[in-house]
C-alpha cells in the first residue's frame, strides 16, 4: 500500500492533513497489533474513525468496529457496557468532545463504573487549530485529572502514544490518553517501555529544568538546544504519564536544578503545571518556577504553530521564560517567516 | 421472603395462580419498600412503588440470574438506569438471594452498600452503578452488542423512568440501537407520568411516546404496569419473536402505586414516613392486597 506523505514542515497544516494522519501514523498500526494479540479488544468511534486512524482497525476487524453515530454520551455509556462483558473496548474521538461532550458519562460509567474503557483524545490542545476555540482542547487535562481513578497520559508523538496504548490496555481500569496532531516528529528513545507513573528524561542538565507533555515537549527540545548554546545547561523532562504524575522525578529537578519550567498546550490552571505545583508545594522544595500553556483565555482559529507562539508555549516562549529564569537576555536566534 | 427461591421462568401464557403469587409477592414487596423508608429515614418512595410490578415480572419470570453464580458471563443482564429506584430494586435482590436481609437493615446508613443509588462494584446481582438519568440505554445497549460480539445468547434488560425520556442521551442509545442490530436488548419504561416538578404533560409533553421509540425503530408494546397478565403479555410478546430490532415496553404505572396518600403526587417522588403514616401506608396496603 503507497503510504502518502503529509507535508509537515512549514505551515501547511489543514483539515485534510487530518485524513493523512492516518497513513503516517504508527499507532493505528500498534491498535491493528494489539487487536490480533487479544480478541477482547474493540473499537469505538462517534463518526470519526476516518479522522482518528479507527480506519485501520476497522479493515483489520470489521466486526469489531463500532461506530454510533455522532453521539459521544452514549459512545462512552456502550463502552462501559461492552467492558462489562468483558470486552477491552478502545475510545477515539476529538479530545475536546471526549471530555467535555461526554465528562459525565465518563466520571458515572466508566471510572465509577470502573470499566476498563481506554479513551483516547485525539487533537488535544490547539492541534484542530483551524477549528478555533470550538475544537481547541484545554481543559482536558484538569477534568480528567479530576475524576478518581482516572488514568491521564499525554504522550509526545505517535510512537509513543503506540506505546502508551500497550502500557493502557495492560493496565485494568479506565486510561485517558490525549494526542496532539500525529504528525509530530519522532522524539527518539521510543524503543523504552512505557511505564504509567514514570516520566522520561530526555535531555540532562544542571540549571534548569523544562517539564513538558505532548507535542510541547518538541518545542522545549528545541529551547533547550539553543540554551545550551548560550551556555545554560537545560534538563528536558517528558511528563507523558499525567496521573498518576512521576513526582520523584520533580523534586530531583527542584533540588539539583533549582529552576522549574513547566510547557503544556493545555490551560495552565489544572493540567501538568498545577500538577508539578503541587508536589512543589506538597514537599517544601525551594525553587523557581513558571507555568507556559494556555493562559486562562481563548485563542482564535489559526495554525497550530501560530497558536503556540500566540498562546506563549512555543520554541521561543520556552526560551524566554529559561533566560528570565537564570537571569539572561535571550537573544533570539529564529524569526517568524512566511517562507517555506 | 426465602432467599433460596427457586428461579421461575416463563413458559406459556401466565396463569391466574401465578399471577395470585405474583401479586402477594408484589405485596411483600411493597411493605419491604415501605419498611425501608420508615426505618432508614427517607427515600425514593414514590418511584420504588411504581416500578414494583414490573420489576418482580422481570425478574420472576424472565431474568435469568443466579444468585449462587452471580458473575456467571452468560447470564442475562438487568440496568436500573432510573437509579433512585434501587430502593425498589433491593427488596427483590434480597428475595432472590443476592443480598441478605440483615445488610437491608443498614440501608442508607453511612459506609453502608445498600442505599439511594447502587453502586454495581459492592452490591452483588446489580449490573450497573446509576443515580444520574440517562445513562442507562447506553449501557444496556453496549452489554448487549458486547453479548452479541462475544457469542453470548442472553438477554439485556433495562428499566427507564418516563423522566429520562427527557434525556438527549437517551435517545442516542435509541436511535443507535436497531442500527447495530441489538435485537436482545429489551427496554421497559416506567410511564408514571410524574416527575420531581409535576405531571410530564403539562411541562414539556412526552406524548405521542409510544411512536416516539417507533419511529426510532423499536418494536413497542404497551400494557398496564400493575396488571400482571398485561405485563407478562407484553414480555411474552416482546421476547417470542427474534428479531434483530431491540423492543420497548412501554407501562402505564401509578408513582406510589397502592398508598392512596402518595398516588399520582409528585410530592411522593421522594419522602419520609413518619409512625403513624407508616402505619396508614401498610395498612392501605394490606386494603388493596385484600380486594
Amino acid at each position: 500500500m503507497a503510504k502518502k506523505t503529509p507535508k509537515i514542515e512549514g505551515f501547511t497544516w489543514t483539515v485534510e492533513d487530518v485524513n493523512l494522519i492516518n497513513e503516517t501514523e504508527t499507532w493505528g498500526e500498534i491498535l491493528v497489533a494489539l487487536g490480533q494479540d487479544d480478541p477482547r479488544l474493540v473499537a469505538l468511534t462517534a463518526d470519526l474513525g476516518n479522522s482518528t486512524q479507527l480506519e485501520r482497525f476497522k479493515r483489520a476487524f470489521p466486526q469489531r468496529f463500532f461506530n454510533v453515530g455522532v453521539a459521544e454520551q452514549n459512545l462512552m455509556a456502550v463502552a462501559a457496557g461492552m467492558a462489562a462483558m468483558e470486552l477491552v473496548p478502545v475510545v477515539c474521538t476529538y479530545a475536546t468532545f471526549a471530555v467535555l461532550r461526554a465528562a459525565e458519562f465518563v466520571r458515572t460509567d466508566l471510572a465509577y463504573g470502573g470499566r476498563n474503557v481506554k479513551i483516547v483524545g485525539t487533537l488535544a490542545g490547539v492541534a484542530f487549530g483551524q477549528g478555533g476555540p470550538t475544537h481547541h482542547s484545554v481543559a482536558d487535562i484538569a477534568l480528567m485529572r479530576a475524576i478518581p481513578e482516572m488514568v491521564v497520559l499525554a504522550p509526545s508523538d505517535g510512537t509513543e502514544l503506540g506505546c502508551a496504548l500497550r502500557a493502557a490496555i495492560a493496565h485494568q481500569g479506565p486510561v485517558y490518553l490525549r494526542t496532539g496532531r500525529g504528525i509530530e516528529p519522532p522524539l527518539g528513545g521510543r524503543d523504552d517501555p512505557f511505564v504509567i507513573g514514570k516520566a522520561r528524561t530526555l535531555r540532562p542538565g544542571d540549571d534548569l529544568t523544562v517539564i513538558a507533555c505532548g507535542p510541547p515537549v518538541h518545542e522545549a527540545l528545541r529551547a533547550a538546544e539553543r540554551a545550551a548554546r548560550q551556555g545554560i545547561s537545560v534538563r528536558v523532562i517528558n511528563m507523558a504519564s499525567l496521573k498518576p504524575l512521576d513526582t520523584a522525578v520533580v523534586v530531583s529537578a527542584a533540588r539539583e536544578t533549582g529552576h522549574i519550567i513547566t510547557v503544556e498546550d493545555h490551560n495552565v490552571i489544572g493540567g501538568l503545571g498545577t500538577a508539578v505545583a503541587d508536589v512543589i508545594a506538597g514537599h517544601g522544595l525551594r525553587c523557581s518556577f513558571r507555568k507556559l500553556g494556555h493562559q486562562d483565555r481563548f485563542l482564535v482559529m489559526g495554525i497550530p504553530e501560530d497558536l503556540m507562539s500566540l498562546g506563549g508555549f512555543d520554541e521561543d516562549a520556552v526560551f524566554a521564560a529559561i533566560c528570565d529564569a537564570v537571569g539572561m537576555t535571550p537573544v533570539l536566534e529564529s524569526e517568524w517567516s512566511d517562507d517555506p | 421472603m426465602g432467599s433460596d427461591s427457586p428461579t421461575t421462568t416463563a413458559s406459556g401464557p401466565l396463569t391466574e395462580p401465578q399471577a395470585q403469587a405474583l401479586r402477594r409477592l408484589a405485596h411483600q414487596i411493597r411493605r419491604q419498600i415501605l419498611q425501608i423508608v420508615y426505618e432508614s429515614g427517607s427515600g425514593h418512595v414514590g418511584a420504588a412503588l411504581s416500578q414494583a410490578d414490573l420489576l418482580l415480572a422481570l425478574y420472576e419470570r424472565y431474568l435469568r440470574v443466579d444468585a449462587r453464580d452471580p458473575e456467571r458471563l452468560d447470564r442475562d443482564r438487568f440496568v436500573l438506569s432510573k437509579g433512585h429506584g434501587g430502593l425498589g430494586l433491593v427488596p427483590i435482590l434480597a428475595h432472590r438471594g443476592f443480598i441478605s436481609q440483615a445488610e437491608i437493615k443498614g440501608f442508607g446508613e453511612t459506609g453502608n452498600a445498600l442505599g439511594m443509588h447502587l453502586d454495581h462494584r459492592r452490591v452483588p446481582g446489580v449490573e450497573a452503578s446509576t443515580g444520574s438519568l440517562g445513562h442507562g440505554l447506553g449501557v444496556a445497549l453496549g452489554m448487549a452488542l458486547g453479548a452479541q460480539q462475544r457469542g453470548i445468547d442472553n438477554r439485556t434488560y433495562c428499566l427507564l423512568s418516563d423522566g429520562e425520556c427527557y434525556e438527549g442521551s437517551t435517545w442516542e442509545a435509541a436511535l443507535a440501537a436497531p442500527a447495530l442490530k441489538a435485537g436482545a436488548l429489551t427496554a421497559i419504561v416506567d410511564r408514571n407520568h410524574l416527575t420531581m416538578d409535576g405531571f410530564t404533560e403539562q411541562e414539556v409533553p412526552l406524548e405521542p411516546l409510544a411512536d416516539k421509540w417507533r419511529a426510532f425503530g423499536w418494536r413497542v408494546f404497551c400494557c398496564d404496569g400493575h396488571d400482571f397478565g398485561e405485563i407478562c403479555g407484553a414480555f411474552d410478546a416482546a421476547l417470542s419473536a427474534a428479531s434483530e430490532r431491540p423492543a420497548v415496553i412501554i407501562a402505564t404505572t401509578v408513582k406510589g402505586k397502592g398508598v392512596p396518600f402518595m398516588e399520582q403526587q409528585a410530592k411522593w417522588h421522594y419522602g419520609a414516613l413518619d409512625s403513624q403514616m407508616y402505619g396508614v401506608a401498610l395498612d392501605a396496603l394490606s386494603d388493596a392486597a385484600r380486594d
